[in-house]
């Protein structure tokens, strides 16, 4: 941390003299700090997954602060990072893409959602009197141009992926990403995948209970960005628990 | 008398008027527009040579009718919109992306114009495809659509006479002929018929003159076969 002491670090509107913005930085150590999650872009669809780390043991599973949103029927976005900076994207993403449709009269692709989505994010990064958002968002949906997955950093740069991770466990996970052949998974095996990397990834930090947020697209929810079904849901996470038991 | 003024009635005194008949009808590979090309200010014929096929992008068009200005205006407007659309999503707007910017500038300020458009092209995802969009700012998909005072005497051939599955040639046809008998009984439409192929290679523009558009009933039996020498002569009138 040779930046901090330096003053180069106390406003997002001055540069280091390397030509750094440590305000930028320091967002991205936030999202670092965060849960993991994940996003697979496989052949008919998208999964999106969450390790919302609990806080408590008395807080009421499932109840409140969904770190998946939905934008538009066909987009959906995750984050990691700080939970609420998380919901005001959302909130952005979501007028963003109700005046797509409003103006064109037809469904945004991801693409257009993403692209507007970067440039708010990246005007936080301009001005002394804000904060960059701590989040990095992942965004997946389906549109006519088929499966897309992007993440969009506190800088304001988004790239398109085949597989993402991001938030504390983003390492492994990757590494695992590499290994399965995304283009040739259908939706529902990507969900015992993404089950079975999250349950893996949390392994590092088991002193701390999680729940598996999981939400999906593709051709068995007819194109509609939908939480994965309780049973699915049930059994991937049983099935990604026996696989870390034979991997020990 | 009043009946048949109130198209006129929405403009302002002098305000130039497009009392036209237009056209569009789509066909296998793309969409025929088609025009005549009448502009008046009331009984004057401001211009004989107008031509109200506005180009909006590569490979869409609009038809204009009503007032001049207003048309105009919308239509540069919506070129605008559409070509910020291509430089900012990277790809070419659809022909709806098109007539759903026309349709939202037509709905919201209803109440100031008097605009009946028509929006015709084609595009990668529908091929061709023709949107009528009429005077209170409706937004229709139709294979045909026609507009402009001259349309109302010939809906009834339209009817009659359009099929699915024509080409190119018999389309044109059917324009010409459309545009040629709207003309001949709409006193604020006439001229010369202009067209426009529109297809995926490109725009053909197409061009009738005035003493070529095709010929129907001519009314010869309750003329006589003096009409003809008669014509160069003076004007007989009936009794």
């Amino acid at each position: 941390m040779t930046s901090i002491g330096t003053g180069y670090d106390l406003s997002a509107s001055t540069y280091s003299p390397d030509g750094r913005i440590f305000q930028v930085e320091y967002a991205s150590k936030a999202v670092d700090n965060s849960g993991t999650t994940i996003g697979l872009r496989v052949k008919d669809g998208i999964v999106l997954a969450v390790e919302k780390l609990v806080h408590s043991k008395l807080l009421v599973p499932g109840a409140s602060n969904r770190r998946i949103q939905t934008i538009d029927k066909h987009i959906g976005l995750a984050t990691a990072g700080y939970l609420a900076d998380g919901r005001h994207l959302a909130n952005r993403a979501r007028s963003e893409a109700s005046n797509f449709r409003e103006f064109y009269h037809s469904p945004p692709q991801v693409k257009d959602v993403t692209e507007r989505l970067g440039q708010y994010v990246q005007v936080y990064t301009l001005y002394s009197s804000v904060r960059p958002f701590g989040v990095s968002t992942i965004l997946g949906g389906v549109d006519k141009t088929g499966p897309n997955l992007y993440v969009v950093e506190p800088s304001g740069v988004f790239f398109g992926y085949h597989g993402a991770a991001v938030g504390k466990g983003r390492q492994l996970a990757k590494a695992e990403l590499e290994k399965l052949k995304l283009a040739e998974l259908s939706t529902r095996e990507a969900v015992f995948e993404v089950a079975r990397i999250i349950h893996l990834v949390h392994e590092d930090n088991k002193e701390k209970e999680f729940e598996l947020e999981m939400s999906w697209i593709g051709a068995e929810t007819q194109g509609i960005f939908l939480p994965v079904p309780k049973d699915l849901h049930q059994e991937a996470e049983e099935k990604a628990k026996a696989a870390l038991d034979n991997f020990e | 008398m009043e009946a048949l003024s109130v198209d006129i009635g929405r403009l302002k005194s002098g305000e130039v008027n497009l009392g036209t008949s237009i056209m569009a009808v789509q066909f296998k590979d793309g969409v025929i527009i088609g025009a005549d090309s009448r502009t008046t200010t009331g009984a004057y014929i401001a211009n004989r040579v107008t031509d109200k096929l506005t180009y909006v992008h590569d490979r869409i068009y609009c038809c204009r009718s009503g007032s001049a200005a207003d048309t105009q205006a919308v239509a540069d407007i919506v070129h605008y919109y559409l070509q910020m659309y291509k430089q900012h999503m990277g790809r070419e707007p659809s022909v709806h992306t098109a007539a759903s910017l026309f349709q939202n500038i037509c709905y919201q300020n209803k109440d100031a114009l008097s605009a009946g458009i028509i929006v015709a092209g084609w595009d990668k995802e529908d091929g061709p495809s023709v949107y009528n969009i009429p005077l209170g700012g409706g937004i229709f998909r139709q294979p045909w659509a026609i507009g402009g005072s001259g349309s109302t005497y010939v809906y009834g051939y339209c009817d009659a006479t359009y099929q699915e599955g024509w080409g190119k040639d018999e389309t044109i046809e059917f324009v010409k002929n459309t545009l040629s008998l709207a003309m001949a009984r709409d006193g604020s439409s006439g001229g010369v018929i202009r067209m426009c192929v529109i297809t995926e290679g490109g725009v053909e523009r197409l061009f009738v003159p005035g003493d070529r558009l095709p010929k129907f009933w001519q009314g010869q039996e309750v003329i006589g076969k003096t009409f003809k020498a008669a014509a160069d002569t003076e004007m007989i009138v009936e009794g």
